[in-house]
């Protein structure tokens, strides 16, 4: 079904995802998902609701877990690891409803997400630069937080480490056009350092300024992967793969 | 300096401070503010229950999970005591080893339980510790010749610690403010210093880092392991600390009791006094222990006195005295909790520190 495969590295990419089924409960929901996220820039996972782009980020980190297929991350199978030790690895994740802690500071949840030692103050200088309000609250409690301060928290818990490559979960869900345009900022910060980023989003908008290669997801299954620029230019491709809505988000 | 001691967990409310504050100059002066036999006694035991309690919620408050069996890690501390005391003779040397076999088998009956059931999910804990609390208990009452059975053992402990030791004699008569210096004056301290150091420590393991990663898992497990905590092994080690802990409180009480028993250390009726103790006083912070420790073992031992005078006052009147008559106290301690949980669903210490 594929028009065209974009993969810059195709030798050696970050993530290679092959013929993934994943069953929650009695519910098929991926059906042989292929994906390869290339090393650096932005790959961005695109579709409608519900057709399996959250699964698939959770097959990813092991909350699910695939029934058939591989899962390898830098060259490693990471199909049957457990979920600390696929994190552990070198990804982080930021998952669509933020899972802050709640009854934690924010510095709490800051120091804990930094697991391999102190955090580090350069890192962190960079976070305080591109979510100001995480300074100003560095001591409160994260449920005191406003939805978008908690998504801001949630998306910096990832980025406190270096990582090799970053899943992030519809970042802008809910959140006002400024806060948008600051959660867009400090992505496009994290490409600009050479990140590898796995991306979902439904602002297409967002997900043009910022996705250099699209994967498209229908039913359970990839159905188009390509340049971001060649689906973000064709509006008769954008409504056959992701119907009109796309364009009104 | 306090804040060091508190591990920075400081109560952050201006009544909490105050109300603990005031538990706690009553209880280690409570020998001199309250000199009688009995009040002493309720003091003893809260400082015990507060230990227990505070062990109970490491689990509950701190790491989420349900348990069953703390009478059972509570009743394995005292048992040692007793037994160690019983077959080694009254000494010092008998409590220690005695406390700290019982706090080893604790540990490891901890982390045998939680190795088999914490991998899968938090209520097969609940209920296993329930099938082993259960079997214990049995156990314990069938092997008369080894516990005592139902009747449990009455042992001997040093005999500084016992009330025909006496000391001070010269210096100040044998007497301070009017209390006699004696060896279960020693005994109270032996208890409140013993449960302080205890508290102590757990408030230092809740304020520390893997007591954070312990609040992480409660708030959100899947959330912990995907930034790379393995969560069985925080559960493990949460429960087989508050294990050890439940059970060094065990031996607090047997030293304190010098006796053991099914009813007194392993019923199922004191693990639904510990769970009730937790959500009075709120569930997620040692401070509420404190606070439900005390207010329950003071309902036990004196709402039946208040409640007499009560009736006593109301004597006139009818229906009331019959209602406020001293044999329906546990009627009112069951109303007492209903309403505390209602009105204070985040316990106590929730409640003043005004929250949620």
């Amino acid at each position: 079904m594929s028009d065209t495969i974009l993969t810059p590295n195709p030798s050696d990419p970050i993530l290679r995802i092959e013929g993934v089924y994943t069953n929650i409960a009695q519910y098929h929901i991926l059906q042989g998902v292929d994906l390869v996220v290339p090393r650096g820039g932005v790959t961005m996972l695109l579709g409608r609701n519900g057709v399996g782009k959250t699964t698939t980020l959770r097959s990813i980190i092991g909350h699910w877990r695939a029934h058939q297929g591989q899962i390898l991350f830098d060259g490693e199978d990471i199909t049957q690891l457990p979920t600390p030790a696929i994190a552990r690895l070198g990804i982080g994740f930021v998952p669509e409803d933020m899972g802050i802690f709640a009854d934690l500071t924010v510095e709490e949840n800051m120091v804990l997400a930094a697991v391999s030692g102190p955090i580090n103050s350069a890192r962190l200088d960079w976070i305080f630069t591109a979510f100001p309000p995480l300074k100003t609250f560095w001591k409160s409690e994260a449920g005191t937080l406003s939805g978008g301060q908690k998504q801001m928290l949630s998306i910096a818990r990832a980025m406190i480490e270096e990582r090799k490559l970053y899943l992030i979960d519809e970042p802008t869900k809910g959140l006002a056009p400024a806060i948008i345009s600051t959660m867009a900022k400090a992505l496009k910060d994290l490409k600009d350092q050479g990140s590898s980023v796995l991306l979902v989003e439904q602002n297409f908008a967002v997900a043009r300024a910022l996705g250099d290669s699209a994967n498209v997801m229908d039913d359970g299954q990839m159905i188009w992967s390509g340049a971001m620029a060649e689906l973000g230019g064709d509006a008769a491709l954008q409504e056959r793969l992701m119907g009109l809505s796309m364009e009104a988000h | 300096m306090i804040r060091s001691v508190l591990s920075g967990d400081l109560p952050r409310s201006v009544p909490l401070t105050l109300i603990l504050g005031g538990i706690l100059i009553c209880l280690a002066l409570a020998p001199f503010l309250f000199p009688g036999v009995r009040t002493v006694d309720t003091a003893a035991r809260i400082c015990i229950f507060i230990v227990l309690v505070a062990s109970y919620d490491l689990l509950l408050g701190y790491g989420g999970i349900v348990s069953f069996a703390h009478t059972m890690f509570f009743g394995i501390g005292a048992y040692g005591v007793a037994l160690t005391s019983t077959h080694m003779g009254r000494g010092f040397d008998a409590i220690a080893i005695g406390s700290l076999a019982g706090a080893t088998l604790a540990a490891a009956l901890a982390l045998l339980i939680g190795l088999f059931s914490l991998r899968v999910r938090a209520i097969f804990f609940a209920m296993i510790t329930l099938a082993v609390a259960s079997a214990v208990a049995v156990l314990v009452s069938q092997l008369s010749g080894l516990t005592g059975g139902e009747d449990g053992l009455t042992f001997k402990t040093p005999r500084a610690l016992g009330p025909a030791f006496k000391f001070g004699q010269e210096m100040f008569d044998g007497r301070l403010f009017g209390v006699k210096l004696n060896g279960k004056l020693l005994a109270y301290y032996f208890v409140f210093i013993g449960a302080s150091v205890l508290f102590l420590v757990m408030l230092r393991v809740v304020n520390s880092p893997f007591g954070r990663v312990l609040q992480a898992i409660r708030e959100n497990d899947f959330r912990a392991e995907s930034i790379g905590y393995r969560v069985v092994y925080y559960r493990v080690a949460a429960t087989c600390l508050s294990a050890a802990i439940a059970a060094l409180a065990g031996s607090l009480y047997a030293v304190w009791l010098r006796y053991v028993g099914p009813d007194t250390v392993l019923s199922m009726e004191l693990m639904i006094d510990i769970l009730l103790m937790v959500v009075i006083g709120g569930m997620g912070t040692l401070y509420g222990a404190m606070i439900g420790a005390t207010l329950f073992v003071l309902a036990q031992n004196y709402l039946q006195n208040l409640m007499g005078a009560a009736s006593g006052l109301v004597a006139d009147l009818p229906i009331l005295p019959e209602l406020l008559s001293a044999d329906r106290w546990l009627l009112w301690l069951g109303v007492l909790f209903i309403l505390s949980v209602y009105f204070f669903p985040t316990g106590v210490v929730g409640r003043l520190r005004g929250t949620r």
